[in-house]
């Protein structure tokens, strides 16, 4: 890329090794779950930024609107309603991207260059290389990006990269009424995080954490929890993490066994004919050979 | 010997060989297909098929072609393809044969131990790659199931894809080996000659008497 604040360090089905000589500050978004109130400024913002605009659906019973992320849906305000001692507790969560280190969408992708990872950390999809197959939906481990219906293309935050290359917040992040929202370098947002960590559990909330999972390497957005312990009460996964599966079947020992028997078997055949030549019919037993005494 | 050696005998009907070759064209395009969807190295291709989205479209409806062809030809071939006593004796003569010494190989009918053992790997190798691939069918399919159960999909059939390679690699290279038999999947027959030195059962089935 042109732009320093856009150099690619990782992009999807590569065969060489992307330029590393710049470096670049890591950046991260910090979601302090316990000060969010569920405005949906921020998801306003990302429509208004994005230019996107969702069908308009019918109420199904819950604050979460639209029920669901969607290509037109890049994040999400959901809200979960628990009973917790008699009482109900709502547990607002921002979903969308987490910008993961190690990205289970990019490693699952096979068209060269349709998912890339700046050097800053943001995971970004370029919908002009997506191919449609779908594979980075299975590969996310938090669920998180949409297939289009009407263009076959798999749609999903982009950390506004476009914002950030020029030096501004992303959208969602100017529009937070409440400073629930920060965002700057992910060493920053650590110490941040840190610091409300222990104004939250001086207030009661001893099991709160921040979630930045080891799993996949850590993420781009960072989630402050007041119930860390179960990180599933958000809907988020307690250890996710790109599994074993996926990375054998996107392994580069996967593919380098696959290519090694393709030409294995070309190899064999190959040496096989030079050795013994073709099968054919004993000359004493063809049509237009002599004839056994 | 007779002069009737050089007689031609039919060993595949207009129908088969008309089936056989849909059936290698629709797998060719299978493979390279899918082959640029499984490594980077290959995506070049994509080309093939007028780019990423085109290839992602067409191979899942290749593999529907490759259904709909090869199971009914399968189909008629079960008989011919019966596993025999004399067929485990093939298979441990193999590499014998493999080196042209097969006086040891025995009665040999439609097919070889070799052949049916290719049949037979097919059939099964076929439908999981199917299975999986619905699975894997994206935009109408693939939705319906979860992340969990598509990942493993696509590893199973990208290992399935891998092991009927090999098969259809051995199957490729033996018809080149074995001269006269890809003229016989061409034109639909072989000579007498051919017919009593590889499969002299069949010609006894086909021929009648093979007389001196």
């Amino acid at each position: 890329m042109a732009l320093q604040s856009l150099d690619v360090k990782n992009q999807s089905a590569r065969t060489s090794t992307p330029p590393t000589a710049r470096r670049t500050p890591e950046v991260a978004k910090l979601v302090d779950v316990s000060r969010c109130i569920g405005c949906k400024a921020c998801q306003s913002a990302c429509m208004e930024w994005n230019d996107l605009r969702d069908v308009v659906g019918v109420q199904e019973g819950s604050y979460t609107s639209p029920p669901d992320l969607s290509d037109q849906s890049w994040t999400l305000m959901r809200f979960h309603e628990e009973e917790r001692d008699g009482a109900l507790q709502w547990l607002i969560f921002k979903d969308g991207c987490l910008h993961c280190e190690d990205p289970g969408c990019l490693r699952a992708c096979p068209a060269p260059g349709a998912i890339v990872q700046y050097s800053n950390g943001i995971v970004d999809f370029h919908e002009e290389q997506c191919i449609g197959c779908g594979y980075c939906t299975a590969g996310c481990p938090f669920d998180v990006p949409r297939l289009s219906g009407r263009d076959s293309k798999v749609y999903k935050c982009t950390l506004c990269s476009d914002r950030v290359a020029v030096g501004l917040e992303p959208a969602c992040i100017k529009s937070c009424p409440t400073g629930a929202l920060h965002f700057g370098s992910k060493q920053d947002m650590l110490f941040e995080a840190e610091e409300r960590l222990g104004d939250l559990r001086e207030r009661g909330f001893t099991r709160a954490a921040v979630y930045d999972p080891r799993g996949v390497g850590g993420t781009h957005v960072i989630h402050l929890l007041p119930h860390g312990d179960r990180p599933e009460a958000y809907g988020l996964p307690a250890r996710p993490k790109v599994g074993l599966v996926q990375r054998a079947w996107r392994s580069g020992l996967a593919r380098g066994v696959g290519v090694a028997t393709l030409a294995g078997v070309l190899v064999a055949g190959l040496l096989h004919y030079m050795r013994y030549g073709p099968l054919d019919v004993p000359p004493g037993d063809r049509p237009d050979g002599e004839v056994k005494p | 010997m007779s002069t009737r050696d050089g007689d031609l005998i039919l060993r595949h009907t207009n129908a088969v060989r008309v089936t056989h070759w849909a059936v290698a064209i629709v797998f060719t395009a299978l493979f390279t297909s899918g082959l640029a969807l499984f490594s980077p190295f290959f995506f070049w291709l994509s080309a093939l098929f007028g780019g990423g989205p085109l290839l992602r479209f067409i191979h899942p409806l290749a593999g529907v072609a490759l259904v709909l062809t090869f199971y009914p030809y399968a189909l008629s071939h079960l008989a011919d393809n019966r596993w025999l006593p004399a067929d485990s004796r093939w298979v441990r003569h193999m590499f014998a044969y493999m080196r042209k010494e097969h006086a040891d190989v025995g009665e040999t009918h439609k097919y070889n131990a070799g052949q049916k053992l290719m049949y037979w790997s097919m059939l099964p190798l076929i439908a999981v790659l199917a299975g999986t691939g619905v699975l894997l069918w994206q935009p109408w399919f693939a939705p319906h199931f979860s992340a969990g159960v598509r990942r493993l999909a696509g590893l199973v059939h990208a290992a399935c894809a891998f092991v009927m390679f090999v098969g259809i690699g051995i199957h490729v290279y033996a018809a080149i080996w074995t001269e006269g038999s890809i003229d016989a999947m061409i034109r639909g027959t072989v000579t007498r000659a051919w017919a009593r030195f590889h499969h002299p059962a069949w010609l006894r089935e086909v021929g009648g008497k093979d007389e001196p």
